[in-house]
């Protein structure tokens, strides 16, 4: 299923059993299985733990007028009742420290379920059953739920961006043709299966021990720290694994962490924080949803010549990481395209619901798909197979390669990867045997997409392009591996280990594996952007040179021969004539007191940004992809089932084809989730109705269909100087889901030969599938 | 009926206050092979919150709480006709006491001497990635890998088998392919002789706890659990206990439990009454007693209708099908409840025991409105008699969001009389379109003896017009909902005049295969 290349950097014939390129499996594979793999939920409780849960508004916003803890005080099992009031640093844990997320709210009440205040009880049901006697009275006022009423009462989080080129006005009104679309994609609950997570353990000095189960320990460090009125020293983070991430353990773990460090300092007694899923779901942030219109201007052969779209985002109630994502949702709104004149708007709408965050992705995904459409709807309207209305405008080589933000695309390689999976799906002949079921079929319909991806690699603030590494050998020969990165099931620990037993050729069983700690590696960056392994990976690989490097010149002064004849060979050492163990020679290294551990560093090059401007290189590189997607719909139901999918994908030289393969598989499914069966749905008073699996729904086993045919790009090779010349993974393959959303709305189109394409909102739930069919059909009646 | 309910659960209890005299006062069961035996301070306690709490099995993991997700699947041993049988089951919702008598099997007592071959399989195939729902997948593969024959090479399980047995696991990570292919290898291999060694321990013990036939009697600080072994018995516990909620699957109670915070004083646990777990195929009835399970019902179910058989594989999980009962499925009176529409178009009848006796009414007169059915006090469900008929057309479809495990938005229901190319007589009922599950009396009017045509097709979508005023919630608009029911009667009269060429899901049902 998975195809894989030697490595380049193998230089013997046997190999060391971790080498990049192999298909190892998960570090922790056979503990997942077993149960043996620790969470935090199920580490053992320190003597006297007590647990946390949070008390949330049960209205939708206003100033609070009058908080009755009371009967939350006298409940069973309860030992303390927090508010705001007992926060003793600062009451913010907002990313940007912009005073916009409290940690329990004080005055006011900005969203339904908001969390006013905590109960610390001797058992997580009594400290749960406490929570729900809370009375909390607001004064209520209207609120603003959805985008179109935060764009129609000027409600924002922070200001409008946009990017700009050339007379895109005069290229609109001179061009041929012109569209007019509308392009709708909805929110998505990340629905990690282990749920927020925390459990904090006073120490000395008023510090605090905290297990967070977070993509980011550092930023959990810090709003502890300052929620406490510590330094950051005074606060250890830690993470062994997270049972899913997905963007939704970066900010939206502070809260939890902060409220279970801040219960320990107050009760001195250890203090666990988990959420249950339907507080977990009501109090998090999600996806953002987008509405977005855009104009499209091309010419009759389908040559886009401008652009101008307009999107809007519901951010939420505050802040948080909204700027980055919609930044991000700007910078592929053109995904694998060139404009030549363009204007894009991006506003950030604030609303009474809880504040949108990071999702894979990270608003890429819902700028692509407005590219996607209009790429759709251009191609309807031209009669032409949308695939050869995406090829003709794809970035070219050289020429017409100018993103919106001024970055040349100088890796762009969907020519041939297109060219490839068109050929190994047969595209084509797909296409005609569709046509052919449509002819013969009025109830069900088939349709089919191939749309592409290209997702750009770094974190658009610069700042955050840095890691740290820590690694030490002991005497015996066993390494200890450590680094700012953080493992929720991607496959992180196990390609950075690769690294390490590359650089020193030693079996991945001599390197242990262990859990993320501010202690260890500070000032580290979120686990995110997918950047996990290019800058992890290289901090580790660096501290690992760095070894190496010792011993090489110990052993070449020890020996007393030249650096150029040691050599590190598999399992082994090669000195001048002679070979010892990699064991051996560390042995004889502390003998001779070489320093034994190291730090690594990584920044990732070449990247800048100007924000005045709008110019600059925000990533590194591009990763790309593509998928073909067929399927049938019922028009009586609008249910609908994705017959076969496949996918070719670009990550360079694949580190691990194993996890790679799990990265786009997974992403992929995931991306159909949200375009397909996953709607969360707001009741009208700003209560959110799908806050459980009951209500809300992710995709299954059988959803996946038998046809899935996946293949990793056998000719990637990063350009760039990465890692052994991989590229990250993580994210871009959930855009590939594109595909499905515009397969089901070939399958609407195919109802009737009408040159405007149907419109159709994401997610393609069987109820907006059905009208978006009944419309279709209506449309002949004059 | 016993009176002065008020301070009943107040009032401290003795011995001697039990209406059955042999009783237990502490849950009986195997954890893998090691006898336990629990007094319920609290009758409300779930599985999943000993196993992690007080046994320290943390392999199985909380994901949601309410059956949804199956993070927390263990398996539940039974013993049944002499042989021990394994069912894959949410730990979240199912309460302790139901598992008295029972072996509960957990991921870590699969892995003794290091890793078996389904752990094995899912680490081969790269099936985790955070790897918190991979436990639960490893109990459900387990408990597919259980079911089939001896013959590990001839009975592999085809892929709607597979989906049929993981589609109440949810993964977020892997997009299952990986999953489904170590099930494949797993169920590829034959079992391990060790397994041989610990069923046959574990059938031993609930042998012999057979043959003892004390009744569940766990009266705690929090309230009282019990068992009763005879409809007599229960009907005692009931005038004895007004406030008492009769239990059966716990797919509703578990919830009432952990996602409501409910605090059941007295429950009254159906599975332990033979009377009410028979299934009764007679020559012109099927009799199906109250706690026969969604599952158990599968075989003869599906003989009556493809349909039927379709509708049964996505009613929840597997791990819901398995303890879900049909009575429950009634007597919670949910107007999105999958068997009661289908039942109703059937024709089906509901047997109701109580102080004063049995009495028979038609299943559509127990929905009286919403949340209110025809149950008396002190009165329990016995069982569903469903008339079996030749000369009819049967046709049901289930509309949600997702295929597997999803609560209708609307469903259809249609029993057809056909003679000659027109409608004798037709039996129509939706759920999901009013308070109860409710019969089309317009739309059926409006068919009787009419051809089959295109008019009578517009005349009787317009009746349903007449017939319901659906609401708008998360699921569905008012407006798809009323769009629907229009359209699967269509469907139904494209059924019936042989136009319906395919089904979209054709091929996502496990052919052939039994259902044990
Ligand atoms: C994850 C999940 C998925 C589900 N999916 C579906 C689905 O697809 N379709 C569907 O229809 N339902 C579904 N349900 C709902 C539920 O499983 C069913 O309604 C089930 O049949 C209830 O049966 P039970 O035995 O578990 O009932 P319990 O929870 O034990 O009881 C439910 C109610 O019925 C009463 N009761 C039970 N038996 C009797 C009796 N013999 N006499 C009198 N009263 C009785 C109880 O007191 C209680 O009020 C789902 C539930 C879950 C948790
Ligand atoms: S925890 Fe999700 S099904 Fe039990
Ligand atoms: S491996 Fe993460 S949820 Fe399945």
């Amino acid at each position: 299923m998975v195809s894989s290349h030697p490595a380049t950097a193998m230089t013997d014939s046997s190999q060391i059993h971790g080498t990049p390129g192999q298909a190892l499996q998960h570090d922790s594979a056979l503990k997942h299985t077993t149960g043996e793999a620790l969470y935090i939920d199920d580490l053992p409780e320190p003597a006297g733990t007590l647990h946390l849960a949070p008390g949330g508004a049960d209205s939708v916003c206003g100033q609070i007028r009058r908080l009755d803890l009371s009967a939350v005080q006298s409940a069973p099992g309860v030992i303390a009742v927090l508010t705001a009031k007992d926060v003793p640093g600062t009451n913010d844990i907002s990313p940007t420290h912009c005073g916009d997320d409290p940690v329990l709210a004080e005055s006011e009440i900005r969203f339904f379920g908001e969390p006013v205040f905590a109960v610390v009880a001797r058992s997580h049901r009594e400290a749960r059953e406490a929570a729900r006697r809370g009375q909390i009275d607001i004064d209520p006022v209207e609120p603003v739920l959805t985008i179109d009423q935060a764009l129609a009462a000027g409600s924002y989080v922070s200001e409008q961006q946009q990017l700009q080129r050339g007379d895109w006005q005069g290229a609109l009104q001179h061009a041929p043709r012109r569209i007019l679309g509308r392009t709708v994609s909805g929110s998505q609950d990340h629905f990690y299966l282990e749920g927020q997570v925390s459990l904090a353990t006073p120490g000395e000095d008023g510090g605090v021990h905290i297990h967070s189960s977070t993509q980011h320990p550092s930023e959990i460090q810090h709003a502890a720290a300052l929620a406490l009125g510590l330094t950051d020293a005074a606060v250890t983070v830690e993470v062994r694994r997270m049972g899913g991430g997905f963007g939704g353990k970066e900010t939206q773990a502070a809260q939890w962490a902060v409220l279970a460090a801040l219960a320990a300092v107050t009760t001195g007694q250890p203090v666990k924080c988990r959420l249950d899923r339907d507080d977990d779901m009501i109090m998090t942030g999600k996806r953002h949803d987008f509405s977005s219109e855009w104009t499209v201007g091309f010419d009759d052969d389908g040559r886009i010549l401008a652009a101008d779209i307009h999107m809007a985002s519901r951010c939420g109630c505050s802040r948080d990481l909204s700027d980055p994502v919609n930044d991000r949702a700007l910078f592929h709104a053109d995904n694998a395209y060139y404009y030549p004149a363009f204007r894009i708007r991006s506003d950030r709408c604030r609303t009474n619901t809880v504040s949108n965050t990071a999702f894979r992705g990270f608003g890429a995904p819902q700028g692509m798909m407005i590219a996607e459409q209009m790429l759709q709807s251009i191609a309807h309207q031209l009669g032409k197979d949308p695939l050869d209305v995406r090829k003709l405008n794809f970035y070219g080589k050289n020429q017409r390669d100018v993103t919106p933000y001024h970055m040349r695309v100088e890796d762009f390689i969907l020519d041939e990867l297109t060219e490839e999976l068109e050929n190994s799906s047969g595209y084509r002949e797909r296409r005609r045997s569709v046509d052919e079921f449509n002819s013969s079929n009025t109830i069900l319909r088939r349709g089919l997409a191939l749309t592409p991806v290209k997702f750009g690699i770094s974190f658009t603030n610069t700042a955050l392009n840095q890691a740290g590494a820590l690694l030490h050998v002991y005497k015996d020969g066993s390494i200890h591996l450590n680094h700012g990165g953080t493992e929720m099931g991607q496959g992180l620990f196990t390609k950075v280990a690769q690294i390490v037993a590359e650089e020193l050729q030693v079996d991945l069983k001599t390197i242990q594996i262990t859990a993320t700690q501010t202690g260890k590696v500070p000032n580290t960056s979120a686990t995110a952007a997918s950047s996990g392994t290019d800058l992890n990976g290289m901090a580790a690989r660096n501290a690992a040179q760095t070894i190496r490097q010792r011993l090489t010149a110990f052993a070449a002064s020890h020996y007393k021969v030249l650096e150029s004849e040691v050599a590190f060979r598999p399992d082994r050492v090669r000195v001048g004539g002679i070979e010892m163990s990699f064991a051996d020679l560390v042995m004889q290294a502390y003998l001779n007191r070489v320093q034994l551990s190291a730090t690594g560093f990584y920044r990732t090059p070449k990247i800048w940004w100007d924000p005045n401007k709008a110019q600059g290189r925000p990533f590194y590189y591009f990763a790309y992809g593509a998928a073909v997607t067929e399927v049938m719909i019922d028009t009586l139901t609008g249910e609908n089932r994705v017959l076969a999918v496949d996918i070719l994908h670009d990550v360079g030289r694949s580190l691990n084809p194993a996890i790679d393969a799990g990265q786009i598989e997974g992403g992929f499914i995931q991306g159909m989730g949200w375009l397909t069966t996953e709607e969360v749905v707001w009741e009208n008073d700003g209560r959110l109705a799908t806050h459980a699996p009951s209500t809300y729904k992710i995709p299954t086993c059988r959803d996946r269909p038998e046809h899935f045919r996946l293949q990793i790009f056998s000719r990637g090779e990063n350009q760039e100087e990465t890692v052994y010349r991989s590229k990250a993974v993580g994210e871009p393959p959930l855009m590939l889901a594109l595909s499905v959303h515009q397969a089901i709305t070939d399958a609407v189109a195919s109802l009737i030969n009408e040159a405007e394409l149907p419109h159709l909102d994401a997610p393609a739930t069987p109820e907006s599938i059905l009208a978006a069919v009944d419309a279709r059909r209506a449309s002949t009646t004059p | 009926m016993a009176t002065a309910p008020t301070a009943e659960a107040e009032r401290p209890r003795t011995a001697s206050d039990k209406p059955v005299q042999n009783t237990r006062n502490t849950v009986r069961f195997l954890l893998g092979l090691e006898p336990v035996q629990v007094a319920l301070d609290d009758p409300n306690l779930t599985l999943l919150e000993y196993l992690r709490v007080t046994a320290r099995l943390t392999g199985t993991k909380e994901g949601c709480a309410e059956g949804d997700c199956g993070a927390c699947t263990v398996l539940i041993g039974e013993c049944q006709d002499g042989r021990i049988h394994y069912s894959a089951a949410n730990a979240c919702i199912l309460l302790l006491g139901m598992v008295d008598g029972r072996q509960v099997v957990t991921v870590e007592h699969l892995a003794d001497s290091g890793p078996n071959l389904i752990q094995r399989a899912m680490a081969d195939q790269h099936a985790s990635q955070c790897g918190f729902c991979t436990p639960g997948f490893v109990m459900s593969i387990t408990a597919l890998k259980l079911s089939l024959g001896e013959d590990a090479a001839a009975d592999l399980p085809d892929r709607a088998l597979i989906d049929e047995n993981l589609a109440g696991n949810l993964c977020r990570c892997t997009g299952y392919g990986p999953i489904i292919e170590a099930a494949r290898q797993a169920c590829a291999q034959p079992l391990p002789v060790s397994w041989q060694a610990f069923s046959s321990t574990a059938l031993a013990v609930l042998a012999g706890w057979q043959q003892d036939p004390s009744a569940l009697h766990c009266q705690g600080r929090r309230g009282l659990f019990a068992a009763p072994r005879s409809t007599v018995d229960l009907l005692e516990y009931l005038a004895e206990h007004p406030q008492a909620t009769v239990l059966a699957g716990a797919t509703d109670i578990g919830l009432w439990i952990t996602k409501q915070g409910r605090q059941l004083p007295v429950l009254l646990y159906l599975g332990q009454l033979p009377e009410l777990k028979s299934l009764k195929n007679n020559s012109d009835t099927l009799e199906i007693g109250a706690t026969v399970t969604i599952q158990e019902t599968q075989p003869v179910l599906a003989a009556l209708s493809p349909d039927l058989a379709r509708l049964l594989c996505r009613f929840g999980s597997r791990q819901v099908r398995n303890v879900a009962t049909v009575g429950g499925n009634i007597a919670n009176g949910s107007p999105v409840g999958d068997l009661p529409p289908a039942l109703i178009a059937l024709g089906a009848r509901l047997k109701l025991q109580g102080h004063a006796g049995q009495r028979e009414i038609a299943l559509e007169d127990f929905f009286v409105d919403y949340g209110q059915q025809d149950l008396l006090p002190g009165e329990f469900l016995a069982s569903v008699i469903v008339p079996l008929k030749n000369d009819i057309q049967f046709y049901c479809w289930k509309v949600s969001k997702r295929f597997d495990q999803d609560i209708s938005a609307v469903l259809g229901a249609f029993a057809m009389q056909i003679e000659t190319g027109s409608v004798q007589r037709a039996r129509i009922c939706f759920g999901g379109m009013a308070a109860t599950p409710r019969r089309a009396y317009h739309c059926e009017a409006a068919l009787k003896d009419q051809p089959l045509d295109r008019q009578t097709l517009d005349r009787a979508r317009d009746a349903l017009e007449r017939d319901f005023e659906p609401i708008s919630d998360l699921r569905a608009s008012s407006g798809y909902r009323q769009r629907i029911a229009g359209n699967l009667l269509e469907k139904a009269f494209l059924s019936m005049t042989g136009a319906q060429p395919a089904e979209l899901y054709d091929g996502f049902l496990a052919p052939g295969h039994s259902h044990d």
